[in-house]
């Protein structure tokens, strides 16, 4: 297959076909990610500028592994230090940065949209660490990269999405993905966070966890932001904990060996409970090292080749 | 296949006994079997080095070890072709310190996948020595290297593809002289 992108902003506008050609180089990546030495000359003189409008330490360290170990050059601006708290404008910053010749801007930003805004304004490649309640298509790769190295195809898989869906950019991007996989994805939730208007996403809605989890292949929590709270949408923790948090009685449900993931980072007792997330069945130290597989793929993707860089 | 064929340069005869012979100098160059691995360079070089393997097995009892190796990351053109090559995986589940390695690809022709071959290997860790088996050397070097075993030295131009095929990816064995298409 001809990749011909020039950005990664959503999981929405990605073909099925593009989704697995990015999840098969991500294996090859992964390989690499494993050794002892593990440097390649790749991308040699390729630069690399993440610009995080919000906290990261996850995200951003596996993007600049990702580069790293390609040998790309990489920069970081945490927006606090930055001009932008001068006042400078979203575009100003990024036309200053393409300004000095940075070939990727990799970005995370509070409003939905921000990515494919700079994508539109800027001859670099753009890749999407997060806009706003939109998406983080990063993430969602590297979620579906581990489910199939350990289900196989996804094709038919029954996959839980539990907590607050309704503000995760995270269930948005894996949904998108899955359901392009042919994957059969539950939202669960309290009403308050899986309201019914999610239902233009295409799957089903549920505020019944343990109605659900019969037969479930893999059950992913979603961080609670315990701010949501104080906004009213849960009555309490407790409450909260009693109906969602995943745990090693409940996982019993599923009546098969479930995978059980979570983005990061945890609430434990919260959304996972601590069992739970040092068990064998969970997968989510996993998920970060398959994240820099994942972001090495689409790094290489975006720079490797000549149709796609700045000349 | 691109462009017309012109003649056949090796059957399957020909390319048995190709690499029966480089399986013999293998051994006998390394003097036995012992602490050598044979790597082979995707695609083509792969069931070419499994063959070796066999070969060697077959006469001295031995199953040397087996790795693959795709270069494609380490391509010196990566920022200026067009089309950008599938990344496929590396697969060497052994140490290569300290050990003989051979190195097996079908064709060397500018020297350029087999210096990306060297680096890919060096990156795996510190052999005590890399050799490089093909089983057509075409001639037209750009870099300084050439090969320890040599299934045959072939004269082209530069106009001319060689084309080996093998059974396990083309469904045939054997070894042509093709006319690049205008």
């Amino acid at each position: 297959m001809k990749w011909k992108r020039k950005d990664i902003l959503d999981l929405e506008s990605l073909t099925q076909e593009e989704i697995l050609h990015i999840l098969h180089t991500a294996k090859p990546m992964k390989e690499i990610l494993l050794r002892p030495i593990k440097k390649l000359p790749t991308l040699r003189g390729k630069s690399m500028m993440n610009l995080f409008y919000e906290n990261s330490t996850r995200t951003r360290t596996s993007f600049e592994t990702a580069a790293k170990v390609l040998s790309a050059d990489t920069s970081s601006i945490a927006v606090a230090q930055s001009s932008v708290s001068k006042g400078e404008t979203l575009l100003d910053t990024a036309k200053t940065i393409e300004a000095m010749r940075v070939d990727l801007v990799v970005i995370r930003h509070s409003a939905s949209g921000a990515a494919a805004f700079l994508a539109e304004n800027l001859e670099a490649g753009v890749i999407n660490a997060g806009d706003g309640q939109h998406e983080h298509p990063t993430q969602g790769l590297l979620d579906m990269f581990t489910m199939q190295e350990h289900l196989g195809e996804l094709s038919g898989k029954k996959i839980l999405i539990v907590g607050d869906v309704l503000h995760s950019r995270v269930a948005r991007s894996n949904v998108w993905g899955l359901t392009k996989m042919g994957a059969e994805v539950v939202l669960v939730g309290p009403p308050t966070l899986v309201p019914p208007e999610l239902k233009v996403l295409g799957v089903k809605l549920s505020h019944d966890l343990d109605a659900e989890l019969p037969g479930a292949d893999v059950v992913m929590a979603l961080r609670l932001q315990l701010e949501r709270q104080q906004s009213g949408l849960f009555p309490s923790l407790r409450e909260y904990s009693q109906l969602y948090c995943l745990t090693m009685e409940r996982l019993k449900r599923t009546g098969k060996d479930t995978l059980v993931m979570h983005p990061g980072p945890m609430n434990r007792g919260v959304e996972i409970s601590s069992e739970l997330a040092n068990s064998a069945q969970a997968v989510i130290e996993e998920q970060v090292t398959n994240g820099v597989a994942v972001r090495m793929a689409l790094i290489y993707l975006l720079m490797g080749g000549s149709g796609n860089v700045v000349a | 296949m691109e462009g017309n064929v012109k003649s056949t340069i090796m059957d399957a005869d020909g390319v048995r006994r190709a690499l029966t012979r480089i399986a013999h100098e293998i051994i006998e160059k390394n003097k036995g079997t012992q602490d050598v691995v044979l790597i082979g360079i995707r695609r083509r070089g792969v069931p070419l080095a499994e063959r070796i393997q066999n070969k060697i097995e077959e006469f001295e009892g031995v199953k040397l070890p087996l790795g693959i190796l795709d270069i494609t990351l380490y391509r010196d053109d990566l920022t200026t072709i067009d089309v950008q090559p599938v990344v496929h995986e590396t697969k060497v589940p052994f140490s290569v310190h300290g050990k003989n390695v051979v190195l097996v690809d079908d064709v060397l022709y500018t020297g350029r996948t087999a210096r990306a071959a060297l680096d890919a290997t060096m990156d795996l860790g510190r052999p005590q020595r890399i050799q490089l088996a093909v089983l057509i050397d075409r001639g037209h070097r750009e870099l300084p290297i050439r090969a320890d075993y040599v299934g045959k030295n072939l004269p082209t131009s530069s106009k001319e593809v060689v084309s080996v095929r093998v059974q396990e990816i083309d469904g045939a064995d054997d070894v042509l002289l093709l006319e690049k298409p205008e």
